[in-house]
């Protein structure tokens, strides 16, 4: 792959725990995983973290988290390959009541 | 002059009603909307009352939260979760069930969590430690989950010493330690459970909620998923205060802040008819430890079919107490005699799920 960089959109509902941005980018200089696109995104802002995964790094069950329009839970999660380019969204799942 | 403020926390946020006199009661809300507010804890600092909430989004996870302006604004810390499972642990935080102030120490904050879990903070409630003496016990793997998860919801320092705590759970039942959290014995004995084969188990008692007599520390009271209980040796054994009760199903218990005796239930029918007995919401409170009860509750509605949940009542420090209660159809009753009437302070919330109450100067 080349390096190059990766987009993460986030909801309204997540501005104020990203530092008040609704995207943020992340650079990636070599073959990485959602996890590590994450781990990086998050690097200075640990509470949108805390808000997408759990201590013990799953994603919360209601979020839901797309690479390029894919849903990783079809794939392979937080192992999902991400490539340089690429487009991250994240979303609240439909839940409630 | 004091204020009186009330925090109902509910299934989709939070309420705050003030009043300076208990009768007119401006009421604020709602804060966090559509996130769920299961626990609310007073603790009171030197600067004054600082209150400490859960709050779990279906979406975004739990967290905590303070407000040391009663409840105007809240903060959150930017750089950590206020209680994160330790690695080893392989668990993660689902709700903050519970929130007390420590009796000795205006630091000390204590959490009881799901999965069941006690944390101590010493800094006020930024930051919690997994108490491990809790988390290793042996029971613990069998404890199980009561229909709203398995948790640690009720946590009772003893005010005269420090090293001495009781928690209950459901399910698993009443546990305490005498050696400040390092060890953890079960104090169960007496309390019936009706659905497990063995009717007196050493744990697994689906216990609800357990309140301390304020005049004699050692003299508990415990309602139980059926059962209404008494302990005069610390819980050491449990003896059944039912007879008198229009039911012994129920979820709350609450004591007089300073007079010994004296208790309040909030019934419902059984545990598969969760409504007020006849379908009259109402108190029953005993003066006399549970001796005899009396029924309590001019002006709660009838016909009702709610229920209130464990810690979904509260009562205040005034010198004639004031009860508050909250049911899951939204409706927050507050008594400014000790139970004998209410009226009816905030209406059409979503499901209450936590009361507590703060008198400020």
């Amino acid at each position: 792959m080349t390096s190059g960089r990766v987009r993460i959109l986030l909801p309204g509902v997540l501005r104020d725990d990203a530092g008040g941005v609704s995207e943020l980018g992340v650079e990636v200089v070599a073959a990485t995983t959602l996890r590590g696109v994450l781990d990086a995104a998050t690097r200075t802002c640990p509470r949108l973290d805390v808000r997408m995964r759990d201590e013990t790094g799953a994603l919360r069950r209601h979020v839901n988290v797309f690479v390029n329009g894919e849903d990783v839970r079809r794939g392979a999660g937080l192992e999902t390959p991400v490539d340089a380019g690429a487009v991250v969204h994240v979303l609240p799942a439909v839940s409630g009541g | 002059m004091t204020s009186t403020v009330v925090a109902v926390g509910t299934r989709k946020g939070l309420w705050l009603a003030r009043s300076d006199n208990r009768r007119d009661w401006v009421v604020e809300g709602p804060q966090f909307l559509m996130r769920e507010v299961p626990s609310i804890g007073v603790v009171p600092r030197p600067e004054g009352v600082r209150l400490i909430a859960g709050f779990r989004s279906e979406h975004w996870g739990p967290t905590m939260l303070h407000s040391d302006d009663l409840g105007a604004s809240w903060h959150e810390r930017p750089d950590a979760a206020a209680i994160t499972f330790p690695d080893d642990t392989g668990a993660a935080l689902a709700r903050v069930w519970q929130v007390t102030a420590d009796p000795h120490d205006p630091d000390v904050v204590w959490a009881g969590t799901e999965p069941h879990a006690l944390w101590r903070s010493a800094d006020g409630g930024a930051s919690f430690e997994l108490v491990r003496g809790l988390w290793d016990h042996p029971h613990r793997p069998l404890w199980g989950e009561g229909f709203g998860g398995g948790a640690i919801h009720t946590i009772l320092p003893d005010p005269q010493d420090a090293d001495r705590m009781l928690v209950a759970m459901s399910t698993g039942g009443v546990y305490a330690t005498t050696d400040g959290g390092a060890t953890w014995q079960p104090r169960n004995k007496g309390i019936e459970a009706r659905y497990v084969p063995d009717p007196f188990p050493e744990f697994g008692q689906c216990v609800h909620k357990v309140a301390r007599d304020p005049a004699t520390p050692s003299r508990l009271y415990l309602q139980c998923h059926h059962g209404v209980y008494r302990s005069d040796d610390d819980a050491g054994s449990w003896q059944s205060i039912a007879d008198g009760l229009p039911t012994d199903f129920g979820f709350t218990v609450l004591t007089h802040p300073r007079r010994g005796g004296s208790l309040w239930l909030v019934p419902v029918m059984a545990d598969s008819e969760r409504i007020p007995p006849g379908g009259q919401l109402q108190l029953q409170h005993s003066d006399d430890a549970g001796d005899t009860w009396q029924t309590q509750g001019q002006g709660l509605p009838h016909p009702s079919y709610t229920c209130v949940l464990r810690d979904a009542a509260a009562i205040d420090t005034h010198d004639q107490a004031g009860l508050y209660v909250g049911t899951r159809n939204g409706d927050v009753f507050a008594s400014t005699d000790e139970g004998a009437s209410f009226t009816r302070i905030i209406e059409q919330l979503p499901d209450v799920l936590c009361v507590r109450v703060a008198v400020v100067p």
